[in-house]
């Protein structure tokens, strides 16, 4: 039976404050449930005690009526892939755990992993730089879990949790930043040192230990003991407002410098994607970055946030064979890719006139 | 000469699009490298691994001795009594197996905890249903501190104060404010705690 369906998450619809840098917010929380051992290093068996009780907690009420429980289980390998594209769950979550599971709000802005490394994480994800709301967010469902199942908690280290690195609140925010100038221009390397030196982690596009693809950068908190919630998250907010002032500025050099170059260069990637028959992700992700730019900078129209949102999740391996609705292999998939590509950019320039 | 054109210092072939600017020492060094060139160059690496990082800082601290108590730990097999992980077993997956492990590590976790965050005390949220209790703990905490202080400044007679008010706090923990908060509030039909009805 198949379970999930390509549907679009509510932060690819775009908007938010400082959008044209900021692609989206995500909060996440980390909870156990007291007496019961972490699920990571859990057996089955208590695994599926804690998914008794979690489901016990929310089953019946008004709150979670809106949520879609899919345990990992359940679904296939190809529907947990394309569920780690959209970042809904961890691979440990879709790859190693025990009695997981996900549960998912309709818009997909708050995804409930249950059993990944600890019993709950609860996350929320939406466009633009939007860290406070996506807190609130979060915590609304950690207060309404917590009403029902009592957490671990100690007054000296806060939330307990399986790695020590997630002691304390519990919590990691992050952003996806589309640093294109910093990027080009080298600068971006000047920010990186900097940027661990305030206890803040860098890294690419699909997460843990990846290469910055297409421009894309995620910056979050590591540390998570000692600070307030709200504190974590607005250290890492003023960080970021001043990557995005930097990457402003580089952005407008670029643009007096070489307004028709990059014009070309957003154009040429419109024509390409459209006219391509065979795309590979790398090459497909680089053009959006392209297109992304000249779309920021005024320079291109006929498309917007929402539709280069959602070709960045398309093109995706996973997502694409979902969306195919068969396995494909990897020559079949840049076949597919290229027609998928086309068929979305048809439709928004139908749907535009 | 109109060109403004730099070559790559290392291949002297392509354009230089990347200046780095170093400092060590107090003296500034500048070159100018290709992008390929650049990416060449371990400093300037444009891969990042994050948390695999993190786990091997891990390691590191608990493998090279930086917690002295880590050869006692390993020597004594320490092991949780709640969940059964040994120490050992911790240092190598870097998870804990459950809340009994932090009381049962504790003398090793707490300089791990403060080198990762620098800082060993919680301050953010806390749980509902354990907010009086841990309010009540903290309180308690900053007392004992505020207690060193007052005998480390030969003020004993505040410190009489203190250390009463200390006690008395203490004997109201044990007796007053059971582990459960809940049962205290007394909200509603709180019966589905067990969830087996479900």
């Amino acid at each position: 039976m198949k379970q999930v369906q390509y549907s679009l998450s509510r932060w690819m619809e775009g908007g938010g404050p400082e959008a044209e840098i900021v692609i989206s917010s995500r909060v996440r929380a980390a909870r156990n449930i007291k007496n019961h051992p972490f699920s990571c290093l859990a057996s089955g068996q208590d695994n599926e005690i804690v998914m008794g009780k979690i489901k016990a907690a929310i089953s019946g009420r008004e709150e979670f009526s809106n949520f879609t429980c899919l345990p990992m289980d359940d679904i296939s390998d190809l529907e947990k892939q394309a569920l780690v594209e959209k970042h809904l769950i961890s691979p440990f979550l879709a790859r190693e755990s025990s009695f997981g599971a996900l549960l998912l709000r309709q818009d997909e802005a708050v995804s409930i992993m249950v059993n990944e490394e600890d019993h709950l994480r609860i996350q929320s994800l939406l466009s633009g730089l939007r860290l406070e709301e996506a807190w609130q967010e979060a915590e609304h469902y950690d207060d309404l879990l917590e009403s029902e199942l009592e957490y671990v908690f100690d007054e000296r280290y806060g939330y307990l949790t399986a790695c020590p690195t997630n002691v304390g609140t519990g919590l990691r925010a992050s952003v996806m930043l589309h640093l294109p100038a910093l990027i080009m221009t080298g600068q971006i390397n000047r920010f990186l040192g900097a940027l661990s030196q305030v206890g803040l982690t860098v890294r690419g596009l699909y997460g843990e230990g990846t290469e910055i693809v297409g421009n894309l950068v995620q910056v979050s908190n590591q540390v998570t003991l000692g600070h307030t919630e709200e504190e974590i998250i607005s250290n890492l907010g003023s960080l970021i407002g001043q990557i995005i002032e930097q990457e402003q500025n580089a952005r407008q050099v670029m643009l007096d410098k070489k307004r028709a170059e990059l014009a070309d260069k957003a154009w040429r990637a419109l024509g390409l994607l459209k006219y391509a028959q065979i795309l590979s992700s790398q090459e497909a992700i680089e053009m959006l970055s392209d297109l992304r730019l000249g779309y920021d900078l005024g320079l291109i129209n006929e498309i917007d946030h929402k539709l280069l949102n959602e070709l960045l999740v398309l093109i995706r391996p996973g997502c694409l064979q979902l969306l195919a609705g068969r396995e494909l292999e990897n020559s079949e998939r840049n076949l597919e890719r290229s027609v998928q590509v086309k068929e979305v950019l048809e439709r928004s320039r139908k749907g535009n006139n | 000469m109109e060109c403004n054109k730099v070559l790559c210092q290392e291949c002297h072939k392509n354009e230089a699009n990347i200046q780095i600017i170093k400092s060590e020492d107090g003296k500034q060094t500048e070159e100018f490298l290709c992008e390929q060139c650049a990416r060449q160059r371990e400093e300037l690496d444009f891969t990042f691994e994050p948390q695999f990082s993190l786990h091997k800082l891990f390691a590191s601290m608990l493998n090279q001795g930086i917690l002295e108590s880590r050869e006692s730990m390993l020597a004594s097999k320490k092991q949780c009594p709640e969940c059964g992980l040994s120490f050992a077993q911790f240092s190598q997956v870097g998870r804990l197996g459950c809340s009994g492990c932090f009381e049962a590590f504790e003398d090793s976790l707490k300089p791990l905890l403060r080198r990762i965050h620098a800082s060993s005390g919680h301050t953010g949220k806390i749980p509902v249903r354990t907010q009086r209790r841990v309010k009540y703990k903290i309180e308690l905490e900053q007392l004992k501190e505020e207690l060193q202080q007052k005998i480390q400044n030969e003020e004993f007679e505040e410190a009489a104060v203190l250390r009463d008010k200390i006690k008395a706090m203490e004997r109201d923990l044990e007796k007053n404010l059971p582990e459960d908060n809940t049962d205290q509030d007394n909200t509603g039909p709180d019966d589905s705690e067990e969830g087996d009805q479900n």
